[in-house]
């Protein structure tokens, strides 16, 4: 299995290398999608966790037990197609390769699965055509 | 040889036997045809271009109130129209902030509406607040009114921009290493990205590059209605230089145009948010172009791959005006979406839609078919370089050689 989830981190725990052990302990996959992290202050991590069902329950039971919160991504961004011009200036931006422009009929697309919810082609569309919904 | 006049093409508009085709469509044609049995074939190719052109904006008048007023100053939707014309005449232009807007006080600033959205959301049909006051004068006694106006309640509303269609423009780079925030875009540091704004082989004046059948009195699509290109626009640099096709390899040409508000569409006029930078408005805008003669073909069935863009630094060359120039890349590098710039694989991304500029040249062609719309002869000629102005009122000569597109 395979889920986005968003890690916060208290204070207290920030300086644990808590990725190294869900790796090495638990044989999870962890891509870090986008992190916030500050030595001695709260810390918010979007990872993709991936791995044996098993493993996955017992990696978030580790996570929880030393006081890290895990809940599964749901802020999602949305592409409001009617506002979208088709220009192409987000293609750049999105660096997870999401907002992909068609060289054939010069369209754009945009695939969710590929967001990391970055945010960055909310203000970088000049149509304002990229939304994020909660 | 082919020649055409106007008048023939549009009596064969009119019989529904014209033959138009996209300027896209045209380049396969020429290369498997030719340039003598297209040019023969064809009646009109048909261009078209969807990008942000800040020069843009609006003449309202705003109809008048009783008893009258004066406007000395005018919102709309809190954004400040200019008024030092007639009583109720306003210019709203499309780069116009609101005053609250804290601009970039904030860095970058959101600049999340202003004049272009104005003018969409009037050509959308909405309410839109009007805000205006007076000093008050014997003859226009109001000092002050505020009322809810749409677009169909307005006795004129005229789009009038004063530079649209540019042939030609800049790829904007970063070789700085912080982010800039620019009429260009968002240019990531160390060459992160190239943004480029042209249709390339479907813009207007990449078409008729020497101005011959575009000028004062050419009927357009202009926002999804019917316009004319009134003069060569502000900015209009003949003189860039061009290569042995004759195409600009610089920003060269650009055309004032002008067009009934009234009539047109909220796709085609759209307000648009550059962060850090301010807004502007994505204009839609079409010219046709009658197959005079086979030059005409020659010069319209121009190829990505043979136009070629500055890529210019927007850290440095560009902001203070030194006129440096990288590289140059064609527009078929551009649209692959990656260029080479001091041997560095730089991703491309365009402003200018050409989805919308194929859809615009598809419209036209649609419209001239249908025998809708005819097609009219420049007035004059805009100028070319070196004086070859025609404002004396010389009218429009298929043997003048200066506007030849020579092919090599």
């Amino acid at each position: 299995m395979k889920e986005k989830m968003v890690l916060y981190f208290p204070p207290t725990v920030t300086e644990q290398p808590f990725i190294y052990y869900l790796i090495k302990d638990f044989n999870l996959l962890v891509n870090i999608l986008k992190a916030d992290i500050n030595p001695r202050m709260e810390g918010r991590l979007v990872v993709e966790i991936g791995g044996e069902k098993a493993d996955f329950a017992a990696g978030l039971d580790f996570l929880q037990g030393r006081g890290v919160k895990a809940f599964p991504l749901e802020q999602e961004i949305i592409w409001v197609e009617e506002r979208c011009t088709q220009c192409g200036a987000c293609t750049v931006i999105c660096p997870a390769g999401a907002l992909h422009l068609d060289r054939v009929t010069m369209q754009i697309s945009f695939s969710g699965d590929k967001c990391v919810v970055c945010e960055h082609c909310i203000k970088a569309c000049p149509s304002r055509a990229m939304e994020a919904r909660f | 040889m082919v020649k055409k006049t106007i008048e023939e093409i549009n009596a064969k508009i009119k019989a529904g036997k014209a033959v138009v085709v996209t300027a896209e469509e045209l380049i396969p044609m020429v290369k498997e045809q030719g340039v003598a049995e297209t040019a023969q074939n064809v009646d009109v190719v048909t261009t078209g271009t969807f990008g942000p052109m800040c020069s843009s904006g609006a003449f309202f008048n705003l109809g008048h109130p009783k008893p009258r007023i004066k406007m000395a100053k005018v919102l709309l939707n809190g954004v400040e129209a200019y008024t030092g014309v007639a009583a109720v005449d306003v210019y709203l232009g499309a780069t116009q902030i609101p005053e609250t807007d804290p601009a970039n006080k904030n860095f970058p600033g959101e600049f999340n509406y202003g004049g272009g959205h104005v003018l969409e959301d009037l050509v959308k049909g909405k309410e839109v607040l009007l805000e205006a006051t007076a000093y008050g004068t014997d003859c226009y006694p109001r000092k002050k009114l505020e009322k809810m106006i749409r677009l169909d309640e307005l006795p004129q509303a005229i789009l009038f921009n004063p530079r649209n269609a540019y042939q030609n423009y800049n790829v904007a780079v970063n070789l700085s290493d912080r982010t800039l925030y620019t009429y260009m875009g968002i240019l990531k540091p160390n060459l992160g990205n190239a943004n480029y704004s042209s249709a390339g082989q479907l813009s207007p004046l990449f078409n008729d590059p020497y101005y011959r059948v575009t000028g004062p009195g050419t009927k357009i699509f202009l926002g999804g209605g019917v316009g004319f290109v009134s003069w060569n626009g502000t900015q209009h640099n003949p003189g860039a230089p061009r290569d042995a096709h004759g195409v600009p390899t610089a920003p060269a040409g650009t055309l004032a145009v002008i067009g009934d508000l009234k009539q047109m569409s909220p796709r085609w006029l759209r307000g648009v948010s550059f962060l850090g930078y301010g807004v502007s408005l994505m204009v839609g805008l079409g010219v046709p172009i009658p197959v005079i003669d086979e030059d005409m073909i020659r010069c319209a069935a121009v190829s990505d791959s043979e136009i070629f863009a500055p890529v210019v630094d927007y850290s440095e060359s560009y902001p203070q005006g030194l006129g440096e120039v990288l590289t140059t890349v064609s527009y078929a590098e551009l649209r692959s979406g990656e260029i080479n710039v001091n041997g560095k694989k730089v991703p491309a991304a365009p402003l200018s839609s050409y989805y919308g500029a194929r859809q615009i040249a598809q419209i036209l062609k649609e419209w001239i078919m249908d025998g809708k719309f005819l097609l009219t002869a420049p007035a004059f000629n805009i100028p070319l370089a070196g004086g070859i102005s025609d404002y004396q009122g010389l009218v429009f000569s298929d043997s003048d050689p200066a506007r030849g597109c020579h092919n090599a």
